[in-house]
């Protein structure tokens, strides 16, 4: 029996929009997975502080204020050094093309924008951890 | 209706209803945006009691359904005004002499999150959010910047700002004031509904009770020293972009608005003081009758609740006067373009609605901030509205519809339901603190988003017609990460060169007015004239009142 995927799904910065980090826990909930949401305003020290003590699988990071570079940026290199070096970090947002490429090679793996279907983020998490089981198998 | 037409009408709708019912319907969900039922058809007696004045009656006469003026558009159209603010408050005061002359009539200002937050940009948690989604501004210096060359005794100016608006509306007239213009001719509006930012739009800063207190400090000073001021824009807007339904947002939006209310009668100000203060925000979305219909209810229902149970006497008292805003979250970054039709549709519901003001969006908000093209199509948007479409000729034209009028019944008889439960559940504070909006809310945000996915609901572009989403790209403004370094470097200079002495002095006054329960705003003025920042001034009252925490569910 295999222990469901656990997601981190927070919302950083100062950044009030909290429907989609909500829409995407409901529905990667539902997908599954256990969900932990760190609710709004988290400083990517308490987002790293959330993701070891919770031990999660994946991070999830909820931007539309303009913010992304900087943020995205900053919890990848917090979690890189505080030992989540292998925890992949995802995320969705206000966030124009150009800058998800720049994301992508900083190490963000993936980016969902306006208009994503949750059930592509789901079949995408579940993708990361297929053929990991020794990760995932108790 | 006449029993003889009655009877008739009675048999034959039988007979249609059942002819329509053996029909083949296509395979698609006949709700509005917000999933409410819509019959196919309605007549007469869907109306039936619905007195006409009593309920409805003429313009500018209670209860106000058809409009809050006699004369609406005749007498001047809405006024156009498009939310603008990013970079620094030079970047932003370029873009509002640039929608001047493009023909907006009033100012919005959008402050960056720092700001919204009462943090300076020098503050640890602004950093990389500094211009980011709107303008700068630490201290009066930047007030300074932001309306160069445009006249504050002439020109009505909107302020998005809550948590810390009465600080901020300190900056601006203590602005106004260096620049010679009195206090009592500056018109326009603060939004300064806190009440919402606990439900919605969550730039909260203070725990309620003390939020509410501020709030009712600035109705007091304003009544008092700026009768053109809108105190509080009490605001539906972001309760619908959270995910409500358009009766939820009607509902929790007015009572917010009755919360304001008792707060004020209960500091002891008379209702005919500050009620004519009150102004409205509302979001107008995807379904264009459902939104008519919710501006019309929210009209009659403020009349009725001002007249017949908080006993207000002014005429003035019992209008709803609003703002309305096009649903950015109905835009689209799947052909962006597509977005000038959508925010056309929505703008010309709120003219069929009665707004008093407008702020079409850009198509490009889904991207980014606007770019100066974006804004101005969407300004254009709203100029062919007033003068090729010919809608604002004539008054409330929807108004006898058989299916207009019954839905803005039905909306109100909703709306009173949601009161009945919020008064249950102790008030909207005690309702805020049980989480109660936030899952009616969560709850009807991953409804819609389920019939997205399972294409009950389409969406051009993001679940059909996606033929053309690969080659579309638009232009879309970018904010230097420059702007945060000059602005903090600026913000360096502020603190070097003012009389820090004098600075000191009133925030100490401040402090002690804050404590001692006194009105609070002469004293901010104070502080913002000797160039205190918005983060010191902030930082008084998080000493005295706390700072709220949201807790987290979903």
């Amino acid at each position: 029996m295999s222990k469901p995927i656990k997601v981190l799904v927070a919302k950083p910065g100062l950044d009030g929009h909290d429907r989609g980090a909500k829409v995407v826990a409901n529905a990667l909930r539902d997908g599954g997975m256990e969900v932990i949401y760190t609710g709004l305003h988290q400083t990517p020290e308490m987002i790293l502080e959330a993701a070891v003590q919770e031990d999660v699988d994946v991070v999830s990071l909820s931007i539309l204020s303009g913010a992304h570079m900087s943020l995205f940026q900053r919890v990848r290199k917090m979690m890189d050094e505080g030992g989540l070096k292998d925890v992949p970090l995802i995320g969705g947002g206000i966030i124009p093309d150009e800058d998800v490429k720049k994301l992508k090679a900083l190490g963000v793996s993936a980016v969902f924008g306006p208009g994503t279907d949750t059930r592509e983020i789901v079949r995408y998490i579940r993708d990361l951890f297929e053929g990991n089981q020794s990760k995932k198998a108790d | 209706m006449n029993p003889k037409l009655r009877a008739s009408l009675a048999e034959s709708k039988k007979e249609y209803l059942k002819k329509v019912g053996q029909s083949p319907v296509q395979d698609l969900d006949f709700t509005t945006v917000s999933g409410e039922p819509v019959e196919i058809l309605y007549t007469p007696d869907d109306i039936a009691d619905i007195d006409y004045m009593e309920d409805i009656g003429l313009p500018g006469e209670y209860p106000y359904t058809r409009g809050i003026h006699a004369n609406m558009y005749r007498g001047k159209h809405w006024t156009m005004r498009l939310f603008a603010g990013f970079g620094s408050a030079k970047d932003t005061n370029e873009r509002f002499h640039y929608l001047l002359r493009g023909g907006q009539t009033g100012l919005s200002v959008a402050f960056d999150l720092p700001t919204l937050y009462g943090y300076d940009s020098d503050h640890g948690r602004a950093v990389g959010e500094v211009g980011k989604c709107g303008v700068a501004i630490d201290s009066m210096r930047d007030m300074e910047v932001l309306f160069d060359g445009i006249d504050l005794g002439e020109i009505t100016t909107s302020m998005t700002i809550n948590g810390p608006a009465i600080i901020v509306l300190a900056l601006y007239a203590a602005n106004a004031e260096k620049r010679g213009i009195a206090l009592e001719k500056l018109a326009g509006t603060t939004q300064n509904d806190i009440l919402k930012e606990y439900i919605a739009q969550k730039s909260f800063i203070f725990p309620p009770e003390p939020s509410m207190r501020l709030v009712t400090d600035s109705m007091e000073f304003c009544t008092q020293h700026m009768p053109l001021w809108n105190t509080i824009s009490i605001s539906g807007y972001h309760i619908r972009e959270a995910g409500s339904t358009a009766v939820q947002e009607l509902a929790f939006t007015l009572a917010d608005g009755f919360a304001y209310v008792e707060a004020g009668i209960k500091a002891g100000l008379d209702v005919d003081e500050f009620a004519p203060r009150l102004s409205f925000f509302f979001n107008s979305h995807l379904d264009f009758f459902e939104e008519i219909c919710k501006f019309r209810a929210a009209r009659r229902i403020w009349a009725r609740h001002m007249k017949e149970r908080y006993g207000a006497k002014k005429p003035r008292s019992w209008l709803l006067r609003f703002h309305t805003q096009t649903a950015g979250v109905s835009l689209t970054a799947q052909q962006p373009e597509n977005n000038i039709v959508r925010t056309a549709f929505q703008g010309l519901a709120g003219v069929l609605g009665g707004t008093q003001s407008l702020h079409t969006n850009s198509m490009d908000e889904t991207l980014g901030l606007p770019t100066e093209k974006a804004a101005r199509i969407a300004l254009r948007t709203q100029q062919l509205i007033a003068h090729e479409t010919g809608v604002s000729n004539t008054i409330d034209p929807l108004a006898g519809s058989y299916f207009i009028e019954a839905q803005t019944r039905k909306m109100e008889q909703q709306a009173e339901e949601y009161f009945r439960r919020i008064k249950e559940l102790g008030g909207v504070v005690q309702a805020v603190e049980d989480g109660f909006f936030a899952r009616e809310i969560g709850k009807a945000a991953y409804d819609y988003q389920k019939a997205v996915e399972q294409k009950r609901k389409i969406v051009v572009g993001v679940n059909d017609f996606k033929e053309g989403n690969e080659e579309d790209e638009i232009a879309i403004l970018r904010v230097d990460d420059q702007v945060e370094v000059d602005q903090v470097a600026s913000l360096e200079r502020l603190r070097e060169m003012r009389d820090n002495g004098a600075v000191q002095a009133k925030l100490q006054d401040l402090e002690a007015a804050a404590t001692a329960g006194h009105n609070v705003l002469p004293h901010l003025l104070d502080c913002a004239t000797a160039y205190a920042t918005e983060g010191e001034m902030t930082q008084v009252f998080k000493k005295i009142f706390g700072e709220y925490k949201e807790p987290a569910y979903f």
